[in-house]
């Protein structure tokens, strides 16, 4: 086997999962949000929600096309350079996986050419549900993808036959106590981004004294879904971190920089941990046993440290041990933010508070950062097993794999996603600084002449005459 | 069971090169488009649609690996470069679709990651048939042809007539779907492609013969598979008679035909084999726990997959005039 193209090849799942997570985390919650919108919309006939709608669904578009293309090649990657993997597990990934299609990738992309394309064309309530469904199919796809990579860190349900995973008990699979505190603690993170995103845009908006209306609802009902959920995702996380303790104690050694077993277990901080030496510099920690009541919930419990696994089987410590801390600190901030902002404005401070807007609308990468970080650590620190204590990821690889193939698409993949990754970012921001109004205007001149139905939809006449007065 | 998911597989594929043929074909006609209108009135024609379309191949992907895992990493990773040469264009095609509208004066590149990605797409898609049609190589079960196998004179022909093929379904669906200069301008690509495909289709069965294919014995062993050839130039008739009759429906039934009888012509010859001679249906098929598992999954999710085409399909049928939707 050639460990170049091993390399290379973990190097581009790495790249190729990373540049696609940003989205699906992005329009997921986004998602959510705008069937809230469009609900509250019928309900209330506020125009400001139409508004709102049109507006975010545009970002929506740009962001869910980068997720739709960056998700076909997940799902011939496995094929392609896992081989060996997708050959032997495939019996059990194979499965969950065409679930998530069926259910899920099916059902966004029908639904979202109508929510793009088909408002003139049916009624309001049918729109409503065709939001719903994107959002719905959205969050299928998030469920089944997590029940999938639960599989692979605490692998059940299976014996192995002829070197093949075969499946036989699917409850197992499917509901154990590791998806549902995965898949929670990932759509939460979903709805976070979104609602962060949405309160940073707002906040832009206030400080910048544009869009009064708009920018005021976008900025209170962010950062209040966010106040709320942030404390539910901080005990999703914890117990994410009872599964890790209990089923990968590597990974678990490598997050806490534990080098010892301790019975009580203290609690590392921070630190620079020095792998060559097995030791941790410029340690702060706290005292037993507030180790063991974080990661076992008790005063008592011992906890592994790494000196007692084998060396060939621990994870590049320093990636999970970084990783989750700024993962950790990306919510203690946003958790701040939103506490604050929310409660600035009930007692209706916040919009006149630059000093705290400022810091919102530049939050707005935060959640991405935490997701991505929370990624590594979930995903490096299971290293170096694909399958967790089953399968080594040196043997998943494609055997015949070379470094000029491993080369050509991973230098294929950096170009492509490099440019993608600039014009969309770059239009969603130019999105986002013009505004609401920018896609209004824009309907309104499309509409007037050649299609008068579309006029009728476009919102009624003051939004109009406020376009035309320029604003 | 394994019945059931070949079936299920078979429909995927055939959905895919139906519905994304369309969409890629329109992409690679794209190129011949003069002027703002009548590249906005093209993209009308399957902007709500090529999303759902794309997501076939996804299907047929995750059916493949779901029930023929072995199919599914073997094929895969022998068709490496050509895949991911395929996803690239994807990828370049896709954004264009949401990128071009953001934009007036790079919307150039746009464009030319549309058609470029369409191409480049579409011949990969063939090379990959062609590939297989000519047997890969297989040592003790593993591919053994090297990174660039696939890359031979007959899979080079099948990318250009595959691309060719795409070209005229796209073109049979901008008559079905557009007005004016557009449908006009398609009716006469119509007869271009058709007569392209045709001289395509005698040059690989010359070649074939020529090489001496494996895939030749069975049409010795099997008379019964000229029916679909048969029926593709039943099709050819009524295509020639429609566009002489100026149906602007027709055109894309008949050439839909055409890719059907092509399609089954394929399966049937390789029958029972699924990697072409060397790995059989039942030899590839998953556990059958597994199968059990997926079979709600093709009972009840499947169907409402069809459905969700169907609703998308209905939402926006008719002509999209020249403002698009």
């Amino acid at each position: 086997m050639d460990t170049t193209a091993l390399l290379l090849s973990r190097i581009q799942f790495a790249f190729t999962i990373s540049f696609h997570i940003i989205f699906p985390s992005f329009t997921i919650g986004l998602g959510a949000w705008l069937t809230v919108i469009e609900a509250l919309r019928l309900a209330t006939s506020r125009p400001v929600y139409r508004v709102i709608f049109d507006f975010w669904l545009k970002i929506f578009g740009v962001a869910f096309g980068l997720g739709v293309v960056s998700g076909v090649v997940m799902a011939f990657q496995f094929g392609t350079n896992w081989s060996a993997l997708s050959k032997t597990a495939g019996p059990i990934q194979g499965p969950l996986l065409m679930y998530e299609t069926f259910t899920a990738f099916a059902l966004e992309a029908g639904f979202f050419g109508i929510l793009i394309f088909g408002r003139s064309r049916v009624p309001p309530w049918f729109y409503l549900f065709s939001t719903a469904m994107v959002a719905l199919g959205t969050t299928f796809s998030a469920f089944w993808i997590m029940v999938n990579n639960s599989w692979m860190q605490v692998p059940s349900g299976y014996v192995i036959e002829n070197g093949v995973f075969v499946p036989n008990d699917w409850t197992r699979i499917i509901f154990n106590s590791v998806v549902w505190s995965r898949f929670p603690h990932m759509l939460l993170a979903s709805y976070l981004t979104g609602a962060f995103c949405v309160a940073a845009a707002g906040a832009w908006y206030v400080l910048r004294k544009k869009y009064h209306a708009e920018s005021r609802i976008m900025l209170r009902m962010g950062l209040g879904l966010a106040a709320v959920l942030i404390p539910i995702q901080l005990f999703f996380g914890h117990l994410c971190g009872g599964y890790v303790n209990t089923y990968q104690p590597s990974k678990m050694a490598a997050i806490e920089g534990r080098w010892n077993d301790e019975k009580p277990a203290s609690e590392v901080l921070f630190a620079w941990p020095d792998v060559q030496n097995r030791r941790n510099l410029f340690e702060i920690k706290l005292p037993r046993p507030f180790g063991s009541l974080i990661d076992s919930d008790s005063l008592t419990a011992g906890e592994t440290g790494l000196n007692s696994i084998p060396p060939e089987n621990w994870p590049p410590v320093a990636i999970p041990f970084f990783s989750f801390r700024i993962m950790v600190g990306c919510g203690l901030v946003m958790l701040g933010l939103a506490w604050l902002g929310t409660y600035l404005s009930f007692r209706h401070h916040l919009e006149r508070n630059r000093l705290l807007l400022w810091p919102i609308f530049l939050s707005f990468p935060l959640p991405f950062i935490a997701i991505l970080t929370g990624w590594f650590t979930a995903e490096v620190g299971r290293q170096p097993w694909v399958v967790y204590g089953v399968l080594r990821t040196a043997d998943a690889m494609t055997p015949f794999l070379t470094t000029r193939e491993a080369t050509i698409s991973l230098v294929m993949f950096c170009a492509i996603y490099a440019f993608i990754f600039a014009f969309g970012t770059f239009y969603i921001y130019r999105l986002i600084r013009t505004g609401p109004a920018g896609k209004l205007s824009e309907t309104s001149r499309l509409a007037v002449p050649s299609r008068p139905m579309s006029l009728a939809n476009a919102g009624p006449i003051h939004e109009l005459s406020r376009v035309v007065a320029g604003e | 069971m394994v019945m059931f998911w070949v079936s299920l597989l078979a429909i995927s594929i055939l959905l895919y090169v139906l519905l994304d043929g369309v969409d890629l074909g329109i992409g690679i006609l794209f190129g011949w488009t003069r002027g703002e209108e009548q590249r906005r009135a093209v993209l009308s024609a399957v902007a709500p649609i090529w999303d759902g379309n794309e997501t076939w191949l996804v299907v047929t992907g995750v059916i493949l690996w779901a029930a023929f895992p072995v199919v599914y990493a073997t094929l895969l990773s022998a068709f490496y470069l050509p895949l991911f040469f395929m996803l690239a264009g994807l990828i370049l095609r896709g954004v264009a679709f949401e990128f071009r509208n953001k934009t007036q004066r790079m919307r150039w590149i746009w464009d030319l990651s549309f058609a470029g990605g369409s191409l480049i797409a579409t011949f990969m898609q063939g090379v990959t048939v062609g590939a297989l049609v000519e047997g890969l190589q297989v040592t003790k079960g593993q591919y053994s042809g090297g990174d660039f196998g696939w890359l031979t004179p007959f899979a080079a022909l099948c990318g250009i007539g595959l691309c060719l093929g795409y070209a005229l379904l796209g073109a049979c669906w901008l008559v079905k779907k557009c007005d004016a200069e557009v449908r006009d301008r398609a009716l006469h690509q119509i007869r271009i492609f058709a007569v392209s495909v045709l001289v395509f289709l005698v040059i690989v069965f010359a070649y074939a013969l020529a090489e001496h294919l494996p895939i030749l014995h069975r049409w010795i062993d099997r008379p019964y598979l000229f029916v679909f050839p048969a029926i593709g130039a039943v099709a050819a008739i009524v295509l020639a008679l429609s566009i002489l009759n100026q149906n602007d429906r027709w055109p894309f039934y008949t050439v839909a035909v055409i890719f059907l009888s092509a399609f089954g012509t394929l399966a049937l010859s390789f029958w029972p084999y699924i990697i072409p001679f060397v790995v059989t249906i039942d030899e590839a098929a998953a556990p059958q726990s597994s199968l059990m598992f997926m079979f709600w999954g093709g009972v009840l999710v499947f169907p409402l997959m069809l459905l969700y085409t169907l609703i998308s399909y209905s939402v926006f049928k008719g002509k999209v005039g020249t403002t698009g939707y």
